[in-house]
């Protein structure tokens, strides 16, 4: 009698979990993410503003965190672009022609992922540093790279040399290369073609990689730590300041100058899901693959 | 022999690749190299004595152990975030979806200055554990805090998609054919995420071996007890100890190449599984 009901009942029962669990899965989720992210998070700004304005904007004006917010744009200026131009000629190459030794090429562009901070840092020493290869070159001709603003660019590119191509590579090869090869043979140049066809259909793509690139590129700390030298007012990027005034106890100042590091996380967080809402509403394919 | 490309009507393959070979040259292989050659000046002999030295494997251990700690926790509380975020809908998840991302784009020594405040003994957090006579900052705890931070969107963002993809009428029939929703679960939805959390484990251990910012506020660094092996790396550069540092620093670009490739094999098994 009551057969057809209790079967029913059975299925929901085991495709959807009962209300408790759901219940308490949430509140699981939930808890861990607060109290890892958003305590952590709010945490960032009750400390640089807990002791008031006044103070906040002081530690915003001291000249030697000025320098090193110039600093950190200046580095970012040069990586983000260097490696915007590298990402769309390797992907252009990777995903539009077939060739050998591809997916070699592809490992070696992810190398600087598997590469701990210190030591992409240590890597540039062991090259232009006083004891490095080009160290003996270099001071004869009085060029200084490491511990100075050229050493902290230069660890900023590496660091983030594959957020880019990495985006691209996938999102070209789902497109394929046949709206390509349509516009050449009707004529188009090679530029023409890139900049009518490729260009749009990867500019969400792009932009997404240069807003991770960027994030990165502002907020490294080790590498740039390593050849930095730390010298206020003069190589001293953002999150080097932050950690120089930790380690003075000045932890109003600290907070105030983490927290536009932490603006730019919640700027980097809040473009990001713009710039994947609109891949979504495009109907376009997710680089990550994730709407269709 | 066979033709190293295939003919395309498209141009611009030789600029292209030919400065993609350039620049990576230039960025990523010439200045890695420098760690074999100036490793090759200590020999063997003096890579092995350098590398088997008690500090540094004191240091090695620590990283391993709370990297291995911190990607335990998030594949387990990771899993069921990802769960959370797919099957379930409730206010602010959109919110709560984003804010996964922030240890992928809030700085290292922002997070490690925070958690380092948090977890001190007269810390929010801290002070809880401080009355239990409990000290995470400062010690081998405080690392896993920061790993634990550092990687906790890998196995959300690699379990996501694929729990996302497990197809309702699987689960329908395993619970016509009386399957329970734990029988379910175990028998039908997770051998099929299985890979994807073990690939997010693997990216997160792998990221945390190399960490180094968010763990040096609130480590504590002490020799043999909380130094990370990282860390080790830039105190010998400290001492101008070059040689030292870069066999440590070659050592650890073994292992992270290893889990790389295992990585990579996993995803390869992954996808596989995925088409079957």
């Amino acid at each position: 009698m009551s057969l057809p009901h209790q079967l029913i009942n059975n299925r929901k029962i085991a495709t959807h979990e009962s209300k408790a669990v759901t219940l308490v899965l949430i509140t699981v989720a939930l808890s861990y993410l607060l109290l890892f992210l958003g305590i952590p998070l709010f945490a960032v700004f009750y400390e640089a503003l807990g002791k008031g304005w006044t103070l906040y904007w002081a530690a915003l004006q001291d000249p030697d965190a000025w320098s090193a917010i110039e600093l950190t744009l200046i580095a970012a200026a040069i990586a983000v672009p260097a490696n915007l131009v590298f990402g769309v000629a390797a992907a252009w190459a990777i995903a539009k022609f077939e060739f050998r030794g591809k997916s070699v090429l592809i490992t070696l562009i992810d190398l600087p992922f598997a590469v701990s901070p210190v030591v992409s840092g240590l890597i540039y020493v062991l090259l232009f540093g006083a004891q490095g290869w080009f160290g003996p070159w270099l001071q004869e001709h009085d060029i200084k790279l490491i511990f100075a603003v050229p050493g902290i660019v230069l660890v900023t590119i590496f660091v983030t040399f594959p957020f880019i191509a990495r985006e691209l590579i996938p999102l070209m090869q789902a497109q394929g290369k046949d709206e390509e090869e349509a516009a050449i043979s009707l004529g188009a140049s090679g530029w023409q073609t890139f900049w009518r066809v490729t260009v749009p259909n990867i500019k969400w793509g792009l932009l997404y990689g240069v807003i991770l690139c960027n994030a990165r590129a502002m907020g490294e700390f080790g590498a740039v730590s390593v050849v930095s030298g730390h010298i206020r007012g003069m190589t001293n990027t953002i999150p080097l300041h932050v950690e120089i005034l930790y380690n003075e106890y000045n932890f109003v100042a600290a907070f105030s100058v983490a927290s536009l590091l932490a603006l730019l996380a919640l700027v980097t967080l809040f473009a990001k899901s713009i710039v994947e809402y609109k891949v979504k509403d495009n109907g376009d394919r997710h680089p990550h693959g994730e709407t269709e | 022999m066979a033709q190293f490309k295939a003919h395309s009507v498209l141009p611009g393959f030789n600029l292209a690749l030919g400065f993609t070979l350039l620049y990576l040259s230039l960025i990523v292989l010439i200045p890695l190299s420098s760690l074999f050659f100036k490793t090759a000046t200590l020999g063997w002999g003096g890579f092995w004595e350098v590398t088997t030295g008690e500090r540094v494997l004191a240091s090695l251990r620590v990283t391993f152990f709370a990297s291995f700690a911190a990607a335990v926790l998030n594949a387990i509380f990771g899993l069921v975030v990802a769960w959370v975020l797919v099957r379930y809908t409730f206010p602010g998840k959109r919110l709560v979806d984003a804010l996964v991302d922030l240890p992928f784009a809030l700085p290292t020594a922002v997070a490690g200055i925070t958690l380092a405040m948090l977890y001190a003994p007269n810390g929010w957090i801290g002070h809880y554990f401080a009355e239990h006579d409990i000290k995470i900052a400062y010690t081998p705890l405080g690392i896993v805090v920061a790993l634990t931070f550092i990687g906790l969107p890998f196995v959300v963002r690699t379990v996501q998609p694929v729990l996302a993809d497990v197809e309702a009428e699987i689960e329908e029939a395993a619970a016509s054919l009386g399957a329970s929703r734990w029988d379910v679960f175990r028998r039908v939805i997770f051998p099929s995420i299985y890979p994807a959390l073990l690939t997010g484990f693997a990216l997160a251990f792998a990221r945390s071996i190399g960490e180094y910012g968010s763990v040096i506020f609130i480590a504590g660094n002490m020799p043999f007890i909380s130094e990370i092996a990282p860390l080790l790396i830039v105190s010998k550069l400290e001492q101008y100890d070059y040689a030292g540092a870069t066999a440590i620093a070659l050592l650890m670009l073994i292992i992270s190449f290893i889990l790389l490739l295992a990585i990579n094999g996993l995803q390869w098994w992954s996808n596989r599984r995925e088409i079957r």
